[in-house]
C-alpha cells in the first residue's frame, strides 16, 4: 500500500448540531408523559412526520431507539431477552432489541422513554414493520393505527393508491384529534411542509456536493448525522436551520478541496444499512484504503430527495401520500434500487459498489446476490458483497470481513495500476 | 374412483413440475394461458374468469438442486424463495405464462422483482394486498387493485375478465371451497379415515387444476370417506400452524402421525380456502371479492387483522377442531410465522393449551430427531 490514509478528525457543526438536536428530541420524548404531550411511534421509511407534528403528536421512532442501543453496544442483552421470550434467532434483531427494552416497561436508549400514546404503523415496504408494531401495541397497550401504503409495483404512481393513502391520512387526523383533543389545522400542516421542503433542499444539496472530488463528507458513514434530522425532525424550524448550516459547511469544505480522509483513492456507492454495533471498526476497514462513499442507498430509506421530489404545501395530503408511495427507497422494488444505484455510480463517478448485506432486514438484503450479478456481469462495476447485521453483534465476523475488503481493494488498486501502464 | 385411486392420482400430480402441469392444460386449451400464484392468497377467480389456468407455485421441494438461486439469495433466506427461483432457471416453469406474487413478506416481494428481471419473457404481477382491515377506503382500493391485475392480463394476452365471467368464477371457487371445508370437517370428525399425507396431497392437487376439475375429484372422495374403513387410534388431536407458505415434506407429515398425532386442523394451502364462507354472488364481483378478502378471510400471519388478536384465531381453531394441542410448524427463516409464534404461544399459555415447535425446511429428508421430539411431546400429554 502507498502512504497510509488517515481520517480527518472531523467534528464540525453538522456532527455537533445533529447530536444536540437528537438529544433534545429524546429529552422531549422522555418528558412527554409528565408534560401531557401525546406521542406517536412511527417508522422511518416514507413517514408522515410532518402530519403527526401538525396534529400535535410528538413522533418517536423505535428504529432510532434500536440503532442507538446498537451503536452504544447495548443491543445484545436486549436481543437475548427477546429470544428468551420466544423470538427466533432468525427474526429481525431491530425488533428484538426494541422488544427486549419494552419487556422492561419502556423505551429509549439510555434515557427511559414512556410507551407511546399511539402506534402509527406506516407500512411502507417493510413487512416486518407490521409485526413490529403489532407486537409493540401488544406489549405497550397503545392504540395501533395501520397505515397501509401500497407497494410501488408499477412504473408510475397509481391514482387509486394516492386516494387510498389520503383517505387513511384523513382517518389518522381524526384519530389524533380525538386523542389530543385539539383540532387539526391544514394551514399548520402547510407550514410544516414548507419547513420540510427547506430541509429537503438542504439534504439534497449536501448529497449532490459529494459529486466533487474529493467528496466533502462520506455519504454512508457521515450521512447518519443528517439522517436523524431529515427523517425525524422534518417539518421543524430546527431541521430547516440545521440543513442551511450543513450546506454552508459542506460547500466550504468542497471549495477548500477537503474530504473526510487525507486522500480519496476510491469512490464507492454503498448499499445496505451499516453494522451499528461495529460502526467505527467497519468504517476503518474502508478508511485505510482511502475509500469514500459518495452515495448510499441507506441514506434514502426515509425519502429520496436528491432527484427532485419535494412535498407540496399546496397539496399537503396528496404530496405526503406520493412521498410515502413512491419517493423513498423502501417502497420500491429491489430492481428499482438497481436503477438508483446505477445512477449513483454514473453521476457520482464511483469506482465500485459495496453491498453490506444484513441478516435482519430481508427487505434490503434478500436478492442482493442478484444485484451483484447485475452490476458485475452486466454493467462491469466492481462489486463487493459482505454480510453481517445492523443490530446483532453476533453476526459481525471482523477478520472475515476485513479479508474480503482488503482483497477487493487490492484487486481494484491492481486494476488501476495495470490500466495506467 | 376409490379414495386410494384418488390419493394416488393426487400424489402423482403434485410430484410433477408446475410447468409440466401447465403445459398439459395448455395443450388441451389452445389459446389459454397458465398463471402460477406464489403463496399465500391470489385471486384465482380473476385468472379463471379470463379463461386462464390458475395454479399454485410452491417451490421445488426436494425436486431441485440449487445451482443458480443460492448465488442470488443468501443463506438466511427461506428455501421456498430460492427453489422457486431455481425452478425458473432450470426450466421447470416453462409452459407457465404469468406469475403473481404478493406482499406476504419481504423475501416474496424481492423475489417477484428478481423473477421479472431474470425471466423477461413472462408476465410477473405483484399484487398489493391491504394490511389495513378497517378503513372504509380499503375495499374500494382492493377492488381497483384486482381490476388492475385483470387489465394487466388483458394487456399481455388479450384475455378480458368481464364482470359476468368473474361472477361465474367466484361461484366455481365458492363451490370448490365448500368442498374443501367439508373435507376439513370430515377429517376433524374422523381423522382415522384419511392420513395427513393423503389429505395434504388432495389439497395440493386441487391447487393445480381448474376449480371444476378439483370438484370432480373431491366429490367422489367426500362421498366415499364417511364409509371408509379405519380403526381409530389413541392419538393426540393437534392443530398444525405456521406452514402456510413453504411446503412441509410429505415425510414430515407422515412422522407427525407415526409419532402419535391426528392433525385435525392446519393452515396448509391456506390461500386456496381463504374465505370463512362464500364470497357473495351478487353485486359487482370485483367489489365482492375485495370485500370478502377484507371481511371474510381466515386468520393468517400474512394479513394484519386489527379486529382480532392473532392468538384468538388460533384458539378458535383449537376449539372448533376439538384439538388437544398445537404444533407450530414454521419454515426456517419464515419471519411472518416466527413473529406470530410469539403472540400465539402467549395466547395458548393464557388458555392452557399445550404446544410444541417443529421448524422445517422443504428439503428436509431425515426426520428421526423430529419423531423423537413429537413422541416425547405426545407421551407427556397422553400419559400425564
Amino acid at each position: 500500500m502507498a502512504q497510509p490514509v488517515t481520517e480527518r478528525q472531523y467534528q464540525g457543526i453538522v456532527h455537533q448540531r445533529s447530536r444536540e438536536l437528537m438529544a433534545d428530541w429524546m429529552g422531549e420524548l422522555a418528558r412527554a408523559e409528565a408534560d401531557g404531550v401525546t406521542t406517536g411511534a412511527t417508522m422511518i421509511s416514507g413517514n408522515c412526520v410532518e402530519l403527526l407534528r401538525a396534529c400535535h403528536v410528538l413522533p418517536m421512532f423505535p428504529e432510532v431507539v434500536a440503532l442507538q442501543n446498537a451503536i452504544r453496544h447495548r443491543s445484545l442483552p436486549l436481543i437475548l431477552k427477546a429470544e428468551q421470550a420466544g423470538y427466533s434467532s432468525d427474526n429481525c434483531a431491530y425488533v428484538k432489541a426494541d422488544v427486549g427494552l419494552a419487556l422492561d416497561g419502556g423505551m429509549g436508549p439510555g434515557t427511559p422513554i414512556p410507551f407511546p400514546s399511539i402506534v402509527v404503523c406506516n407500512y411502507v415496504g417493510c413487512n416486518v414493520y407490521v409485526k413490529w408494531f403489532e407486537h409493540l401495541a401488544d406489549i405497550s397497550g397503545s392504540r395501533l393505527f395501520m397505515l397501509d401504503v401500497p407497494f410501488a409495483r408499477t412504473d408510475r404512481l397509481e391514482d387509486a393508491d394516492v386516494r387510498y393513502v389520503v383517505a387513511q391520512l384523513e382517518e389518522l387526523i381524526a384519530l389524533c384529534e380525538s386523542l389530543t383533543g385539539r383540532r387539526f389545522d391544514i394551514d399548520a400542516l402547510r407550514e410544516r411542509l414548507a419547513l420540510s421542503v427547506r430541509a429537503q433542499d438542504g439534504y439534497a444539496r449536501c448529497k449532490h456536493l459529494t459529486k466533487r472530488r474529493p467528496a466533502p463528507f462520506d455519504a454512508y458513514f457521515d450521512s447518519i448525522n443528517m439522517m436523524g434530522p431529515i427523517n425525524v425532525l422534518r417539518g421543524t424550524v430546527e431541521a430547516a436551520e440545521f440543513f442551511d448550516a450543513a450546506v454552508e459547511e459542506f460547500e466550504r469544505l468542497a471549495a477548500e478541496g477537503r474530504g473526510p480522509l487525507s486522500e480519496e483513492r476510491f469512490r464507492t456507492v454503498v448499499e445496505g444499512p451499516p453494522p451499528y454495533p461495529y460502526y467505527r471498526s467497519f468504517r476503518n476497514l474502508f478508511t485505510r484504503w482511502g475509500a469514500v462513499a459518495v452515495q448510499s442507498t441507506y441514506s434514502t430509506v426515509g425519502g429520496i430527495w436528491e432527484f427532485g421530489f419535494r412535498h407540496d404545501p399546496r397539496r399537503p395530503l396528496e404530496s405526503i401520500a406520493e412521498q410515502m408511495l413512491y419517493e423513498n427507497l423502501t417502497n420500491r422494488s429491489i430492481v428499482a434500487r438497481y436503477a438508483q444505484i446505477k445512477r449513483y455510480v454514473e453521476e457520482w463517478e464511483a469506482d465500485a459498489l459495496v453491498i453490506h448485506s444484513i441478516k435482519s432486514c430481508r427487505l434490503f438484503s434478500a436478492g442482493q446476490g442478484d444485484m451483484r450479478e447485475y452490476f458485475t456481469r452486466e454493467l462491469g462495476v466492481p462489486t463487493l458483497l459482505v454480510e453481517s447485521d445492523l443490530e446483532d453483534p453476533r453476526y459481525y465476523a471482523e477478520a472475515q470481513i476485513r479479508n474480503r475488503v482488503d482483497a477487493f481493494f487490492e484487486a481494484l488498486e491492481h486494476r488501476r495500476l495495470v490500466a495506467a501502464h | 374412483m376409490t379414495p386410494d385411486e384418488i390419493f394416488a392420482r393426487c400424489r402423482s400430480l403434485i410430484a410433477e413440475p408446475p410447468g409440466s402441469v401447465a403445459s398439459r392444460w395448455r395443450a388441451a386449451h389452445p389459446g389459454g394461458r397458465a398463471v402460477a400464484v406464489y403463496p399465500v392468497w391470489a385471486p384465482a377467480e380473476i385468472i379463471h374468469a379470463g379463461g386462464m389456468l390458475p395454479l399454485s407455485l410452491l417451490g421445488g421441494g426436494t425436486s431441485v438442486e440449487l445451482t443458480h438461486a443460492d448465488a442470488r439469495f443468501q443463506s438466511f433466506v427461506c428455501s421456498i424463495a430460492k427453489s422457486t427461483l431455481e425452478l425458473g432457471f432450470q426450466g421447470h416453469v416453462e409452459g407457465i405464462d404469468g406469475f403473481v406474487f404478493s406482499n406476504i413478506c419481504d423475501v416474496a416481494r424481492n423475489l417477484s422483482a428478481v423473477y421479472r428481471r431474470n425471466f423477461g419473457d413472462v408476465v410477473v404481477e405483484y399484487l398489493h394486498l391491504p394490511q389495513n382491515s378497517t378503513s372504509p377506503a380499503v375495499v374500494p382500493y382492493l377492488a381497483s387493485e384486482l381490476r388492475r391485475v385483470a387489465r394487466a392480463f388483458e394487456a399481455a394476452w388479450g384475455l378480458k375478465v368481464t364482470e359476468p365471467a368473474l361472477a361465474a368464477s367466484i361461484a366455481a371457487y365458492n363451490a370448490l371451497r365448500a368442498r374443501l371445508r367439508a373435507l376439513y370437517a370430515l377429517r376433524a370428525e374422523a381423522p382415522h379415515r384419511i392420513t395427513t399425507p393423503d389429505f395434504y396431497a388432495v389439497l395440493r392437487a386441487a391447487t393445480l387444476v381448474p376449480a371444476e376439475d378439483a370438484i370432480e375429484m373431491l366429490d367422489p372422495l367426500l362421498a366415499a370417506l364417511p364409509a371408509r374403513e379405519g380403526r381409530p387410534r389413541d392419538r393426540l388431536r393437534v392443530v398444525v400452524e405456521g406452514a402456510f407458505c413453504e411446503q412441509p415434506p410429505l415425510g414430515l407429515l407422515e412422522v407427525l402421525e407415526d409419532a402419535g398425532c391426528y392433525v385435525v386442523e392446519d393452515d396448509f394451502l391456506l390461500g386456496w380456502r381463504w374465505f370463512r364462507d362464500d364470497v357473495p354472488d351478487h353485486g359487482n364481483p370485483f367489489l365482492a371479492l375485495a370485500a370478502a378478502y377484507v371481511n371474510r378471510a381466515l386468520a393468517s400471519s400474512t394479513r394484519h387483522e386489527s379486529r382480532e388478536h392473532r392468538a384468538d384465531g388460533l384458539l378458535e381453531k383449537v376449539r372448533r377442531a376439538r384439538a388437544d394441542a398445537v404444533i407450530f410448524m414454521p419454515a426456517k427463516f419464515c419471519e411472518p410465522a416466527l413473529f406470530d409464534y410469539v403472540l400465539m404461544k402467549q395466547g395458548l399459555d393464557r388458555a392452557g393449551v399445550p404446544y410444541m415447535t417443529v421448524e422445517f425446511e422443504e428439503k428436509m429428508w431425515t426426520f428421526e430427531r423430529t419423531r423423537n421430539e413429537i413422541e416425547t411431546f405426545v407421551e407427556s400429554l397422553m400419559f400425564e
